[in-house]
């Protein structure tokens, strides 16, 4: 009986997990050196599900790795490149201590140095992990490209930065990829679909930066490292994906990288050139029932997809010099409109002010001097309403000086119950195909009449409450208004008795509803509580927002009856 | 203090009377409070002039004197001296920088002695070194040194420079089976938060804070606020600012991506409606009582404990005003009221229809009473059956005094007066109707008794106490005793005199106790706010623990014939739950809560007192706090 006894800690989950400090250990690194490895190699603390376990008995917090991904990163080669680059240092001092400037000059060239590639295979085995997780090496590599030289990081890196945030936005175009575009008080929001993956970044605005000192530059430099190798080979790969040369071709000038638009005005060769129309037709296939519906649904979406790629086909734009060259640029070339600007704001520019093709000019002042007959002035906001509504919008709500409609987060999806501006209900009903003027023509009645105006309100106060009650709620409602109006005009008892009993098998149904709940076990209950709150939560929102935009109008209007009255 | 400086002077200026001072370079005003200023060659005082010029002479010379601005003021010989063309010249040049000699030449002409023009005479004579024509040791073993380092493999040729960034296509083999078992336990990081409407730079208006909501953004701490940011608007896109915090939020990306310990979380996609269990319509399950019919108003405290007679017309309750009122149950006519010495803490009515007898307690008596609400029949039996006792031949010590009441109170209807030497707080009938139990607040060993009428015996069923006893209760069939102290019930067999199970409340402090008809199924109620079912053939832990009052529980109750049970709270309503016991010995008791029944109000935190059924009626009666019984039917 008996074999040995079994010691606590031993098996099971405590010895898959490792400290931090024994990890480091292990590897004979610095707490900084580890660091960097840890953000080169990708690896980060997990979170034990019986953390007490782990801990061996002890509840002090403390942050554990996987005990195999420290044994991983014990055979890494980069951890010998930084013992070498520590004795690089220490030589080089050693030195400049002695003065022995030859010894310096032959440090300096042997300085060592690591290459990350096989770090990017190891993380991402597949292409499609590697765009899925671009955002963050996006929105970095585009934050580091808007540096000045400042000293917070090397100069390579913003360069290197900066051409590789060219190269990414050269492909979007030439791909046609950009989805979606939002301007928020951040930074600007781009959405593309690579390879049927979403990829979102975030291009700030070009403002010097104020260069905060509670910001550990060296952790984001490491972090610029890796992602500007990973955005290279995405780079690479992606411009062969579309039979483009890569590095582009189009580098003209050594200005290329500095002044991102001239290569944004410009077309990339082709390894191969390729005909226009690639896109190939998709077979059809003979399906029946649900398969046959789906595909409709699919072909549905592949025409609306092709149409917003041609959003701006046909349209010349021109730029005028307050307006933020850059994203527009970029956006307007990504569906397929022509741009320009004045040529004496900067290089790249193809045709001038006075051309008399253009079509649209986006203008961002209160009123432009001389215009012309032939062409619309619009704000910029009207490019990326467009985009995000894919449709062109009528440009009247976007002429200069006028008040602009809100700008709408084009990411937001929302579900039932959830509170929907009346903005995006109107931008849905033109996208439908509705036609704006009925509505124009309803709110003009509105102004003339009062009495119309009151009934007016009451059709959108009922429109509002749709939303955000459920429908029982709502015919409860209904049948209340239809009883009160039924009692005024004449006494039918029948009807009330009718009543009474949708009430009470209401009630019944509510009670026997409240009865169930008693009964769930305390975990399900405590589920269902929760899920319940957040419902409520979501709902008390919606209607708080509601209410919000209800007195917001009514405000408005009340101005307006007495600007009115005025005149 | 007295300095000889060295002079250069000719002795013909020395015999001019030289009053050169000679004090050297100390400050003058140490001679301030001296007649003299100092000494001259020959060491002798040089004494201050006779004259003190103040401001007003300073200002008229100035005015007056065409040579002031060439007047000097000497220090230290406190004289005024007149500067000469010549002095005056000298400062002008040294002023613009000139040389002080008039005669210095800057510019002459440079004669260049080591130039790189190669001439025919050398510019030195001396013979050239040896050294210059032999080929130089040190440098030969320097360079022998590297041949050898070469020869031996130290020194390498310098490795070619790398050009620092080569991309080419890193995933040309791809491969997704390669993929390494590192990647199964990959915990990707979440992806940033896509922006939403009132991240906007020109929000829609209801997305915009008031200014109570801005405060309140204000005050929070940076680290509770649901956004991150103040939503702002702009006319137009011009007038944005830069965001300053981007840098920051970066940052903080970046630290939660390498430094935030991950899990993964399975995300519960619950319909919450699919919780709900499913459970059989109350409709289904009529009859049960839905609605209050009847109030019984007339007591004039918290009516404590009420009961049904048998054949369920009469009603009796017992009250803290020290009475106990019979009531019709048809018509809510309050028929008797009976004065006792105290506060009624309970009142139980026979259970055997052919006895007409109430047991009421209050203080430390139980008190039988003749109610006089039957057949007459009935109830002169009743009381011929009480009569007819017989005293024994030999007297046995008893724990309680057996008396009959005096003649007043034997007017009232009182029939048998048991005082017991404790409080009495509980009084309960064997379904037989001869043997009663009591339940004593003590803390000794004599906590229960069990009485005979029939032979006005009494006795101490437990000879050791284990804890203290709430409440107890007969089986209605078999010779068991039910007892139920603060966490536990104890079931004994009163014939084999042992203990037969220790059902385990899971709660805190029972406060009642209802067995059902069948006898298998007990429930308690508890002040923690649960009801525990037992199943006897179950197990000895709850078979269900229902926790649907809000607050203590003070009742609970069985119906005899329907399904039902009841249960009142200190939250003033009583809960009616369908709770079908099968015969079939596999099938778990059907628990389903029908009906909450709300009526009673809250008077000094008190709600619902007690409950009870109706025998024979699917209706329930309470009495509650603010001295009244209702009953729902």
């Amino acid at each position: 009986m008996g074999g040995q006894q079994q010691k606590k800690y031993e098996r099971g989950s405590a010895t898959n997990y490792i400290t931090r400090n024994k990890a480091r250990k292990k590897l004979s690194l610095s707490l900084a050196d580890f660091r960097r490895l840890c953000i080169l190699k990708g690896i980060y603390p997990h979170e034990p599900k019986h953390k007490k376990k782990v801990n061996k008995g002890s509840t002090a917090p403390r942050t554990f790795y996987l005990l195999k991904d420290i044994r991983f990163l014990l055979h890494e080669p980069i951890v010998g490149k930084f013992r070498e680059y520590k004795i690089f240092v220490r030589k080089l001092r050693k030195a400049y201590g002695k003065g022995e400037w030859a010894g310096v000059q032959r440090l300096r060239e042997n300085k060592p140095s690591y290459k990350l590639d096989h770090v990017v295979k190891e993380r991402y085995p597949t292409f499609i992990d590697a765009i899925r997780d671009m955002d963050d090496a996006l929105s970095m590599c585009f934050l580091f490209s808007t540096f000045a030289r400042t000293g917070k990081c090397h100069v390579q890196t913003i360069q290197l930065c900066r051409r590789l945030c060219v190269e990414w936005m050269n492909y979007v175009i030439a791909s046609r990829s950009l989805r979606k575009v939002f301007l928020s008080i951040k930074g600007i929001y781009y959405q593309a679909d690579v390879l049927g993956q979403l990829v979102t970044w975030l291009v700030p605005y070009q403002f010097a930066h104020n260069h905060p000192t509670d910001v550990d530059y060296r952790v984001m430099a490491t972090f610029t490292e890796f992602y500007t190798t990973l955005l290279g080979f995405i780079n690479f790969r992606l411009y062969h994906s579309i039979n483009l040369a890569y590095p582009p071709k189009c580098v003209v000038s050594p200005h290329f990288y500095s002044q991102k638009l001239s290569a944004l005005s410009a077309t990339l060769s082709r390894v191969i050139s390729a005909p226009e129309d690639e896109d190939a037709e998709l077979d059809h296939f003979p399906a029946e029932g649900e398969d046959a519906e789906a595909l409709q649904v699919r072909e549905k979406q592949q025409k609306g997809l092709d149409a917003q790629k041609r959003l701006f086909e046909g349209l010349k734009f021109f730029l005028s010099r307050e307006v933020p060259r850059e994203p527009l640029a970029f956006v307007i070339r990504c569906f397929g409109g022509q741009v320009s600007w004045d040529q004496s704001l900067c290089m790249g520019s193809t045709y001038n002010a006075t051309d008399e093709t253009i079509t649209h000019q986006v203008v961002d002042r209160p009123n432009v001097d001389k215009k012309y007959i032939n062409r619309y002035y619009v704000q910029p906001q009207w490019v990326f309403d467009c985009v995000n509504g894919k449709m062109l919008l009528p440009v009247e709500d976007y002429f200069p000086g006028v008040t602009l409609p809100p700008h709408l987060s084009p990411f937001m999806e929302e579900k039932d119950g959830d509170y929907v501006p009346p903005e995006k209900l109107k931008l849905m009903a033109l996208q439908r195909g509705e036609k704006p003027g009925e509505i124009k023509f309803e709110e003009e009645e509105e102004g003339d009449e009062a009495n119309a105006d009151e009934d007016y309100d009451d059709d959108e106060e009922e429109m509002d409450n749709k939303e955000v009650r459920d429908e029982k709620s709502l015919k409860m409602i209904e049948k209340q208004r239809s009883q009160e109006r039924a009692v005024s005009v004449m006494v039918t008892p029948g009807k009330v008795k009718a009543e009474n009993k949708m009430r009470l098998e209401y009630e019944e149904k509510a009670e026997e509803k409240h009865l169930a709940i008693m009964m769930m076990k305390k975990k399900e209950k405590y589920l269902y509580d929760k899920i319940m709150f957040g419902k409520r939560r979501t709902v008390r929102e919606a209607n708080k927002l509601a209410a919000k935009r209800k007195a917001h109008d009514e405000t408005l209007k009340a101005n307006k009856k007495k600007k009115g009255k005025k005149d | 203090m007295v300095k000889f400086l060295g002079s250069s002077r000719t002795p013909a200026a020395f015999l001019h009377g030289d009053i050169r001072n000679t004090v050297g370079n100390v400050p003058m005003e140490w001679y301030q409070d001296y007649p003299h200023i100092g000494y001259d060659l020959e060491g002798k005082k040089i004494f201050k002039p006779i004259r003190n010029k103040d401001e007003l002479d300073e200002f008229l010379d100035k005015m007056e004197n065409p040579d002031y601005w060439r007047t000097v003021h000497d220090k230290m010989t406190s004289t005024d001296i007149r500067l000469t063309d010549e002095q005056i010249s000298l400062v002008h040049r040294l002023q613009s920088g000139q040389f002080g000699d008039v005669n210095f030449n800057e510019y002459e002409p440079y004669i260049d002695f080591f130039s790189g023009e190669t001439m025919i005479h050398p510019v030195t004579n001396r013979p050239q070194d040896k050294r210059s024509f032999i080929p130089s040791l040190i440098e030969k073993e320097k360079v022998s040194k590297m041949v050898h380092a070469i020869k031996m493999g130290w020194i390498k040729p310098r490795k070619p420079k790398e050009s620092d960034l080569q991309f080419y296509d890193l995933w040309a083999k791809e491969d997704p089976n390669a993929i390494l078992g590192r990647h199964k336990m990959h915990v990707p990081a979440p992806k940033m938060k896509l922006p939403g409407h009132e991240e906007s730079y020109n929000p829609p208006p209801e997305y915009l804070l008031t200014e109570e909501e801005r405060l309140a953004w204000e005050q929070q701490d940076p680290e509770d606020r649901k956004l991150s940011f103040l939503p702002q608007k702009f006319s137009c896109l011009r007038s944005v600012p830069a965001y300053s915090r981007f840098i920051h939020e970066r940052f903080e990306r970046c630290l939660d991506l390498y430094l935030c310990p991950r899990q993964r979380k399975m995300r519960v996609n619950v319909d919450p409606e699919d919780l709900i269990p499913k459970l059989p319509k109350p409709r289904d399950l009529q009859p049960f009582p839905t609605i209050q019919s009847l109030i019984y108003r007339g007591h004039s405290s918290l009516v404590r404990c009420i009961s049904l007679s048998p054949s369920g017309q009469w009603l009796a309750s017992g009250s803290d005003d020290c009475t106990v009122r019979l009531w019709e149950v048809s018509t809510g006519r309050c028929m008797k009221t009976v004065e006792v010495g105290g506060a009624v803490r309970s009142i139980v009515w026979n259970p055997n229809p052919a006895i007409c007898l109430v047991a009421v307690c209050f203080n430390e008596t139980v008190v039988l009473l003749n109610p006089y609400l039957a057949d007459k029949l009935v109830y002169n039996a009743t009381d011929q059956l009480i009569a007819s006792y017989v005293e024994p031949e030999e007297e046995r010590p008893q724990p309680v005094q057996w008396q009959v009441p005096e003649i007043e109170d034997s007017d009232k209807g009182f029939r048998l007066i048991i005082t017991h030497p404790k409080s009495v707080k509980q009084v309960t009938w064997h379904s037989k109707g001869d043997y009663l139990a009591s339940v004593l607040s003590d803390n000794s060993n004599m906590q229960v008794l069990i009485h005979q009428v029939s032979k006005r015996r009494s006795q101490n069923p437990f000879r050791k106490n284990k804890g203290l006893v709430q409440c107890v209760s007969f089986h209605p069939i078999r010779p068991y005793f039910f007892v139920a102290s603060q966490r536990c019930v104890r079931v004994y067999n009163l014939i084999k005199q042992e203990l037969m199970k220790k059902l385990m409340a899971n709660c805190k402090w029972i406060s009642s106790m209802a067995i059902h008809p069948g006898g298998d199924n007990v429930i308690c109620g508890s002040y923690d706010s649960r009801l525990s079912w037992f199943d006897l053939d179950l197990s000895t832990k709850p078979y269900k623990v229902l926790r649907h009052h809000k607050k203590a529980l003070r009742g609970v109750a069985f119906h005899k014939n329907y399904p039902l049970f009841a249960s009142g709270s200190d939250d003033g309503s009583v809960i009616v739950c369908h709770g079908m016991v099968y015969n079939d010995l596999l099938q778990n008791p059907l628990i389903v809560p029908v009906k909450v029944l709300k009526g009673h109000t809250l008077t000094h935190n008190l709600g619902v007192l007690d409950v009870a059924f109706h025998p024979t009626q699917p209706w329930v009666f309470s009495s509650g706090a603010d001295a009244t019984i209702r009953l729902f039917t």
